[in-house]
């Protein structure tokens, strides 16, 4: 009898993720079929190229990491109540502040790397301190607020680009080799791919968030906010203060996510006519990896490899890459639609009403 | 002729039975109660009459045809009709069109809404409801929005009305109207199933009635052979006292003074106003008052949750009035909140999350940073053990447990850390006579220890047994003080309603 219900959630959730990404690849399937494509031939040449060859397999872990920062910037936000639609302008600060440490000072290899990334970090926090400090103080919805700092970010980051970092040219040089995260000895394992310390990084900010969330007192207090606000301000518990806490967590693991791939993946920025969209794929790993660590890395490796296989299978197969991006949405559509609901959950639940 | 009869219904969820092989027979013309603790199967059973749920076992017969019970449609169809505890009306609609809402007659795409009205208005009168057709909902008192429940069936042609706990929201006065009510929709020759774990009001008011234990029939009984005691032990499955032994009480120095408190509720009327309340060591104070009065207010003005307007508050000389929540918590109060899934509880914790709600930050819980959960886990074993919560265990979800341990959980929370005050609103809402019980001299012992007790309900019996004075709050004002050992519940009624001062039984 022990623990059977905390175990019929986890096994509920666990069976919804399954359950749509089951779907999802089917849905793809259909679409493959109705365009006149054979989608046997298309998945077996996406997944042959995102993990059997050393190179791939680098390729894919590189398209992972920034996914798992992302993906436990918004897992972290929902679990104290509150939606983070701004990681992606948070992504760019960071990844912008990370590159102004990395081009404008100087520091030894290694150390200059790592205040990069910490300062990207910092910038992502306080690019989300202004709709966290809103929604606390004035109960401003924070999606709005979120929505338009991300483009006061892409915008600001253009400019900047334009008028100070590369006038003249659409992208700036690279940052010095003291900042970058790439290590040549883990490229060399994997037959020169742009895998970085990134996935170090990102790994070990899973374990941060699992122990920050349930192991310390903020993250008793950011959870007790997030489930019942009303009940952690009869225990005292500043519901204000934690608020404005998730959304500086949060942000700053997205300025991370930033800081990473500008110093490990591109090392330069360029101005963007549009957003990269990962703001909305990190929403989709935290909402199919149910807001927990595992999931989370679990997502966000199924999303690195649809991604960075996906472009792959477009030469392979010859099928285009939308239809991933099709297999994406309509994996996230299932999830929110709580698909196993009705074939585990409805009756066990209702036994305790 | 047996309008209703179940035959050998069992219902399962998994591995749980919630109604195992019942036998019901409901008479026409009767009020039929059915009493059970909460979590006994009442509800279960009532949900299978009104084809919410379908039995894995056994039949149904309405008016003496076996029939199957598909869903609400069907069930409306058959003439049964739910009246619910929580009301489902639309707040800013009039009584006629909350009623014919989903039935509503049309002529070329057009509501009839005057027929309607005057059908409304006609079957008022025929029972004697007396309730205003035009009326918006959101401005009559919850006694008048539960008859618009009632017509509601009503209108839909129902012969047999389940009641679910109709009188949990109700003041004495608009339960006796109730009763009347029940009377006349008798004589007009329907049938009433009337769920309820209050026995006072089965014996006033039901002609026979079914007992349910852990999901079985314990037996069913004329009303007029029985008394609250057997009907009691016949709920609980053992003999349940009544009578509280209260000790000597042993008043000391005041512990709490409210002094000309003002406080804003929703729309910045004045919830609380200008009211002055204090409770000495080693008593209990009961706030007696209709629902809505000022009580939520004050409540939440004590424990920091609602700002104060102007006034103090003084707790063992100690002025908390603008203390924030914890530090009022730390220099002595607990609270068992009036609605505990609000408040009280973080359902998705789990017990012994929920067991440090307030106390987590401080040791032995608490390291530097971290949380040492095997403090927690200790500290819960012992809780949980002496008030007697009963759960699969403490790693689960506070919310698969019944409310009745849900409320024990809370209790056990807020009376171990030993407050000096303890404010308890609605601590027995919605449970059973067991749980009822043991909470009672859980809240006795505190005063006995010589600690304050608040203790605002609306169930007037529970203030009349426990409190050592009772003050009457009536439009955020106290309105007079009065010995329960010498009043009335009719008359502590009537002061609920601004309708009488404070006589010469007042201290």
């Amino acid at each position: 009898m022990k623990n059977t219900t905390l175990k019929q959630n986890r096994n509920s959730a666990l069976l919804t993720s399954i359950l749509s990404i089951l779907l999802g690849i089917i849905v793809g399937a259909i679409l493959m079929l109705l365009a006149g494509y054979n989608p046997l031939v298309a998945y077996q040449a996406l997944l042959g190229s995102a993990i059997l060859q050393p190179f791939d397999l680098g390729e894919t872990i590189r398209t992972t990491s920034p996914l798992i920062f992302i993906g436990l910037a918004v897992a972290l936000a929902f679990r104290t109540g509150l939606f983070n639609i701004g990681v992606e302008g948070q992504y760019i600060v960071g990844s912008l502040t990370a590159y102004l440490v990395a081009a404008k000072v100087s520091l030894p290899t290694g150390i200059h790397a790592l205040v990069a990334v910490v300062a990207g970090g910092l910038a992502g926090a306080a690019w989300a301190a202004l709709p966290g400090l809103l929604k606390a103080f004035r109960g401003v919805h924070e999606v709005i607020i979120s929505i338009m700092m991300n483009f006061i970010a892409l915008y600001f980051s253009n400019v900047l680009v334009r008028t100070w970092l590369a006038v003249g040219k659409d992208s700036t040089d690279k940052i010095p080799p003291t900042a970058s995260l790439r290590i040549g000895s883990l490229s060399q394992l994997f037959a020169g791919a742009r895998i970085h310390m990134g996935i170090i990084l990102a790994l070990l900010a899973v374990f941060v968030f699992y122990y920050l969330l349930w192991k310390t007192k903020l993250g008793y207090q950011l959870r007790a906010v997030g489930y019942n606000r009303h009940a952690a301000e009869y225990a005292g518990i500043s519901v204000r203060r934690n608020i404005v806490l998730s959304f500086l967590l949060s942000g700053f693991l997205a300025g991370l996510a930033g800081a990473t791939e500008l110093l490990g993946t591109s090392e330069y920025i360029a101005i963007q006519d549009a957003f990269i969209g990962i703001g909305f794929d990190g929403i989709a790993v935290a909402l199919l990896g149910a807001n927990a660590p595992v999931g989370v890395v679990l997502s966000a490796l199924l999303f690195g490899v649809l991604t960075y296989g996906g472009g792959n299978m477009q030469f392979v197969a010859g099928v285009p890459f939308e239809i991933i991006r099709v297999v994406f949405a309509a994996i996230i559509f299932f999830v929110a639609a709580k698909i196993s609901f009705r074939w585990g959950n409805r009756k066990k639940g209702k036994a305790y009403a | 002729m047996n309008v209703v009869e179940m035959r050998g219904i069992t219902k399962r969820f998994g591995s749980f039975t919630a109604n195992e092989d019942i036998h019901l027979v409901v008479k026409k013309g009767e009020i039929h109660a059915l009493l059970g603790e909460n979590g006994a199967g009442k509800s279960t059973l009532m949900n299978i009459l009104f084809g919410l749920y379908q039995p894995d076992e056994g039949e149904i017969y309405i008016h003496e045809k076996k029939v199957q019970i598909s869903g609400p449609t069907m069930a409306n169809e058959l003439g049964i009709g739910m009246v619910h505890q929580h009301f489902m009306l639309v707040q800013p609609f009039t009584v006629t069109e909350n009623i014919i809402l989903g039935v509503e007659e049309k002529s070329s795409g057009f509501v009839q809404y005057e027929k309607a009205r005057n059908k409304v208005q006609k079957l008022s009168e025929q029972y004697g409801l007396k309730i205003d057709a035009d009326a918006v909902i959101e401005d009559i008192s919850v006694g008048m929005q539960q008859r618009v429940e009632i017509l509601k069936t009503l209108y839909r042609g129902a012969e047999i009305l389940i009641f679910d706990e109709p009188t949990a929201v109700l003041t004495p006065q608009e339960i006796d109207e109730l009763i009347v009510i029940m009377r006349n929709l008798i004589r007009e020759g329907k049938t009433i199933i009337f769920i309820s774990h209050k026995l006072k009001e089965i014996m006033a008011a039901c002609n026979r009635v079914t007992v349910i234990r852990r999901g079985k029939i314990a037996k069913t009984v004329e009303v007029s052979e029985t008394d609250e005691k057997k009907l009691a032990a016949l709920m609980v499955g053992r003999e349940v006292s009544f009578e509280m032994e209260k000790k000597e009480q042993k008043k000391g120095s005041i512990a709490l003074e409210v002094k000309d408190l003002l406080v804003k509720g929703f729309h910045g009327k004045m919830a609380v106003d200008h009211l002055s309340l204090d409770i000495h060591k080693g008593e209990i104070v009961g706030l007696a008052g209709v629902d809505g009065n000022g009580q939520s207010e004050l409540i939440e003005a004590i424990t920091g949750l609602k700002k104060i307007e102007q006034g103090s508050i003084f707790l063992n000389e100690v002025d908390i009035t603008k203390f924030k929540t914890r530090k009022i918590i730390e220099t002595g109060v607990g609270h068992i909140p009036e609605d505990r899934h609000k408040r009280g509880l973080i359902l998705d914790f789990t017990v012994s999350e929920n067991m440090i709600l307030s106390t987590y930050y401080k040791t032995p819980f608490a390291t530097t940073w971290g949380i040492n959960y095997t403090e927690v886990e200790k500290y819960t074993d012992r809780l949980i053990s002496e008030f007697d919560v009963r759960t699969p265990s403490i790693d689960t979800p506070i919310r698969a447990l019944s409310g009745g341990n849900q409320q024990k959980a809370i209790i056990a929370r807020e009376v171990d850390r030993d407050p000096d005050l303890l404010i308890a609103a609605q601590p027995t809402r919605g449970l059973d006579v067991g749980a009822i019980e043991f909470i009672h001299r859980r809240i006795m012992e505190q005063r006995d220890k010589g600690k304050a007790v608040l203790l605002v309900s609306l169930e007037l019996n529970e203030i009349l047994k426990l409190s050592d004075r009772v003050a009457i709050i009536y439009e955020g004002k106290i309105q007079g003080w009065v010995d329960p050992k010498i009043v009335s519940e009719e008359e502590l009624g009537l002061l609920m309603t601004g309708s009488k001062q404070a006589g010469g039984d007042a201290i």
